[in-house]
């Protein structure tokens, strides 16, 4: 087993310990890198040098005897869609692939803070919008368990990352499923916090009342030891809640007896893949076991999540997008032209793919006069009575669960000719960004070689119970596989 | 045919807050361009707005003082349009939820008081400015483009009034109140020639008695209270000749070219824009505290309308000079401090209304700026009401004074230029002049009053004006007793 493959939580130990130091397991994760990233392409720009000067600098402080961060020497992806100062930052785009910021986002600062190593940034669909990472114009990232089918997405870089060995950790951000479903279909774990949890400041906005930044690792240990990194309320960010965060390792006890859990009747039936409903109903036979009380929950309104959330993601994306223009940053046409307007439009024509200008003009009409009460307005009502749903939901139960993905990894290409199909793989992790509470993907099994994701959904702003509910699972599931690159 | 005018002011100020609407850059003015910027107002991607707490307040305070009602919940959304002084390629500003709704505000247009309906109050985010090398200055024919970001994100207050204006004075005297209210908050410097202080005017005209509004034409680019008035008459007259031909007024944006005295047509719009707008996802809703609104409203300023009541009573001015020195801030200060300096009122109100607004205007400059202070016109009176110099030598000294910054005794002190009122002296020129002007006594003495003032003018001749002229005319009476 080489380094890479071990926990952040195991890491950290031997760090301590001194059985290894920060620059021998970041080298041993960039030949880990040098050796798979042909294959996986998880990564649009890696900075080898600089993470050697940052593991360097953590062993010097540590030799010194000085106080270190709780990710001391961990190298962590970051997804390419938040502001890394000095460091390119693309979204994948080709109007910004040019673009180096001049600040470091929130999460990103609160990492280095921490003390992790940054290997690189992860490679996404572009503008985070997609759910395979086929759409990114620097190509596709392919998926460990099979290079043959996708990462899902939209931070398939970073699970893809994180599953082939290419980083400890990562983060990446989830508008309607982007950390849950390639997680999911990866076979690591990703937590969607609650919005208002992590700040978004520095993550490059797709819709803006959806983005939420979080984690994406190996194991929930992991996870809650980089979400105690992230969490917390941020003065640059007027959505971002002012709460207490605990410890949310200390919630991680196994013990998940007397809880209620209820499963969701209308993410169990059609177009969810025998295989996944089969390993979704073990699951939750698992979960009964360890003493949790199950039952059956109706969210009655999810069936309209997916045409609501093509709405209102777009419309915000239409307005957060329009900065790309070409005027002050990213690419410009180099085209001759006439006037303001014809290098707005070519430099955008250019710029931007398919998917995001498809995804520009359906918020952009979805907002116009006359429209917007029969649109806009109608999916925001939508929203509400999903929230509703949940709410009510959470009077019965205290931890909902449903599949992450409606199907496992897809043949690369599958769905790229049809969007349709494509948005469906979003059809379990959508309601959960309207609603805006906290949701987490670990594996639950296999099906033809490739992970299964098991969705959890908790109460806003408690993911310390849902936390404890994804460990409790985890210890008792044994999830031991590996992709076999 | 005469029709009725139909006029409604929006007037955009920019606040003098310390820092900009949505981050922490400074407000600054004249700086050298793209200093006074960061990611947040220059929009890099990923960045996100904070609303500024001061800029809410001076919000609240200008619908409070225009008689608005305070929105308890009032939202931020975005306008989305592109163009290359935006940084972000939308505004944020407020759309259907502003912070204050429904107010109105009283104008005395020659001694009729009228109230003109306040629509609303919104804050937005100003703009960078563009600079457009080569032609006109104007976009069309330029040569190439730069932008100055300094003033992107700047606080910028919208004020809408009601089209509730009949005449080109009205708005004038509308906007000269307004910009009066907004200098006694102190919220803005309201300077038009820079820019802190914008109007842009509806004008419309219709049959009298009709209850629908005409055809309006927006017209933009009045730099000055003068220019307000001298678009609006120009474009009434327009819009007038157009009619009485028979012909359509278009619904379009109009450029006042104060230079030309000409409106010109810039482009149709309204039909062709459409904002989108929606509540910005990246702002909370603002929610305003009941008692924190007392609280601002408790501690509003004293306002034109009851300082120019206040001064006509403390000082026994007229209604029309109150009313003046209420609606210039700085002049009525300067009064004010005039007076608590010992001076007489009236005859200081006077002296600030006649020869030193005379001379402000003559050298273009603005009363803060002027090295002729408070002290230096008690200093003038305390010199006439001596005797010391005659009201005629008064104004030689002011001038002086006011150009160079003297003060007046000092003046006096140096020339030497002081009102000979010794009789003695005086009497010997007074028998020199009789003497020499048999035919005037003569006249004097059959009734004809105006010849004293031939000898009195002789007298002051002879004394290059340092007699006083009291004294002169009291003194050829006597003698011809």
């Amino acid at each position: 087993m080489e380094f890479s493959d071990y926990t952040a939580h195991a890491l950290i130990e031997m760090l301590d310990r001194r059985d290894i130091s920060a620059v021998e397991l970041t080298k041993s994760v960039f030949d880990r890198i040098a050796e798979v990233e042909p294959d996986v392409h998880a990564y649009v720009t890696l900075t080898e040098e600089l993470a050697l000067a940052e593991a360097a600098a953590v062993d010097k402080r540590r030799a010194a005897g000085e106080a270190l961060g709780p990710l001391a020497g961990l190298p962590v992806a970051v997804k390419d869609n938040m502001a890394t100062k000095g460091v390119l930052t693309t979204c994948s785009s080709r109007i910004l692939n040019n673009f180096i910021p001049v600040y470091n986002g929130t999460a990103v600062q609160k990492l280095y803070d921490a003390g992790i190593v940054m290997t690189g940034k992860t490679n996404l669909d572009e503008f985070a919008m997609g759910s395979s990472t086929e759409t990114s114009y620097f190509g596709p990232t392919h998926n460990p368990w099979n290079i043959d089918t996708v990462p899902g997405g939209s931070s398939g870089g970073s699970a893809a990352a994180v599953a082939a060995g290419e980083a400890v950790m990562a983060v990446g951000s989830d508008t309607g499923g982007s950390i849950r479903q390639p997680a999911s279909l990866c076979g690591v774990v990703g937590l969607k916090p609650t919005y208002g949890l992590v700040s978004r400041y520095g993550l490059f906005a797709f819709a803006s009342s959806l983005d939420q930044i979080g984690p994406i690792t190996k194991d929930v240990t992991d996870t809650a030891l980089l979400l105690n990194v992230i969490a917390g309320h941020d003065e640059r960010d007027s959505t971002s809640v002012p709460t207490d965060i605990p410890d949310y390792t200390k919630a991680l006890t196994g013990d998940i007896k007397g809880l209620r859990v209820g499963v969701v009747k209308e993410l169990m039936g059609e177009g969810i893949d025998v295989d996944i409903k089969a390993a979704v109903e073990a699951s939750v036979r698992l979960l009964g076991g360890l003493g949790a009380e199950i039952s059956e929950v109706s969210l009655p309104h999810s069936e309209y999540a997916l045409s609501a959330y093509y709405l209102i993601a777009p419309a915000e994306a239409s307005s957060n997008l329009a900065r790309y223009d070409g005027v002050r940053f990213g690419h410009r046409t180099q085209d001759e032209v006439a006037d303001m307007v014809e290098m707005y439009m070519k430099t955008r024509a250019e710029g931007f793919g398919d998917e995001v200008k498809r995804r520009i003009m359906l918020g952009t009409y979805a907002l116009s006069a006359g429209y917007y009460d029969a649109y806009y307005g109608q999916a925001q009502k939508v929203r509400t009575l999903i929230a509703r749903d949940f709410a009510a939901a959470f009077n019965q139960v205290d931890i909902i669960v449903s599949p992450t993905s409606p199907s496992v990894a897809f043949k690369m290409g599958a769905k790229v000719a049809d969007p349709l199909q494509m948005y469906l793989s979003d059809v379990c992790t959508i309601p959960v960004n309207l609603a805006g509470l906290p949701g987490i993907s670990v594996p639950c099994g296999l099906s033809g070689g490739l992970p299964i994701g098991l969705q959890m959904i908790g109460r806003a702003f408690d993911e310390s119970t849902l936390l404890r509910t994804a460990h409790a699972f985890e210890l008792a599931f044994g999830w031991h596989e590996k992709p076999n690159l | 045919m005469a029709y009725e005018i139909v006029i409604g002011l929006e007037i955009h100020v920019e606040l003098n807050t310390r820092s900009k609407m949505f981050c922490g850059c400074p407000v600054t003015f004249g700086e050298v361009p793209n200093t006074a910027v960061c990611p947040v107002c220059l929009g890099h991607p990923g960045v996100l707005p904070v609303v500024n707490a001061q800029a809410v307040e001076a919000a609240a305070l200008i619908g409070l003082s225009l008689n608005c009602a305070i929105a308890p919940n009032n939202e931020f959304a975005r306008k989305n349009y592109f163009y290359p002084d935006m940084p972000k390629d939308y505004q944020i500003s407020q759309f259907d939820l502003p912070i204050a709704i429904g107010g109105y505000l009283d104008v005395g247009d020659r001694g009729q008081t009228r109230r003109i309906g306040i629509t609303r109050v919104h804050m937005e985010e100003d703009t960078g400015k563009l600079i457009h090398k080569g032609a006109t200055g104007r976009i069309h024919g330029a040569d190439r483009s730069v932008v100055d970001f300094n003033r992107a994100g700047v606080p910028l207050m919208e004020i809408v009034s009601e089209p509730d204006m009949r005449t080109a004075t009205e708005a004038r005297a509308f906007l000269v109140k307004l910009r009066s209210i907004l200098l006694a908050l102190g919220v803005s410097n309201c300077n038009m020639e820079e820019g802190s202080l914008r109007c842009d005017a509806n004008v419309s005209l219709r049959e009298f008695g009709d209850t629908e509004l005409g055809v309006k034409t927006e017209v933009k680019n009045m730099n000055s209270f003068k220019a307000l008035q001298r678009a609006l008459e120009y474009e009434v007259e327009r819009q007038t000749s157009l009619l009485t031909h028979g012909e359509r007024v278009i619904q379009e944006t109009r450029h006042w070219d104060d230079a030309g005295g000409a409106t010109t047509s810039m482009r149709s719009k309204e039909e062709a824009h459409d904002y989108r707008y929606f509540p910005d996802p990246d702002l909370v809703a603002i929610v305003m505290d009941p008692a924190e609104v007392e609280r601002l409203r408790a501690g509003l300023p004293e306002l034109p309308d009851a300082r120019a009541e206040r001064l006509g009573r403390e000082f026994g001015l007229s209604d029309d000079d109150a009313k003046i020195l209420a609606l210039n801030k700085p002049l009525g200060d300067f009064l004010e401090e005039t007076v608590a300096g010992g001076a007489a009122a009236g005859k200081a109100a006077n002296w600030l209304l006649h020869e030193l607004a005379a001379e402000l205007n003559r050298t273009d400059t603005e009363i803060e700026d002027a090295a002729f202070t408070p002290r230096h016109l008690i200093d003038l009176l305390q010199l006439i009401d001596a005797g010391t110099i005659s009201g005629k030598m008064a104004k030689e000294i002011f001038k002086t004074s006011f150009a160079t910054g003297r003060l007046p005794a000092a003046i006096v002190k140096e020339t030497g230029n002081v009102q000979i009122t010794d009789t003695d002296a005086l009497g010997k020129i007074v028998d020199e002049v009789l003497a020499a002007n048999p035919q005037a006594i003569e006249d004097l003495k059959n009734g004809q009053e105006r010849a004293i003032g031939f000898l009195v003018g002789q007298i002051m001749r002879l004394t290059q004006g340092k007699a006083s002229p009291d004294a002169v005319n009291k003194l050829i009476r006597a003698k011809l007793r």
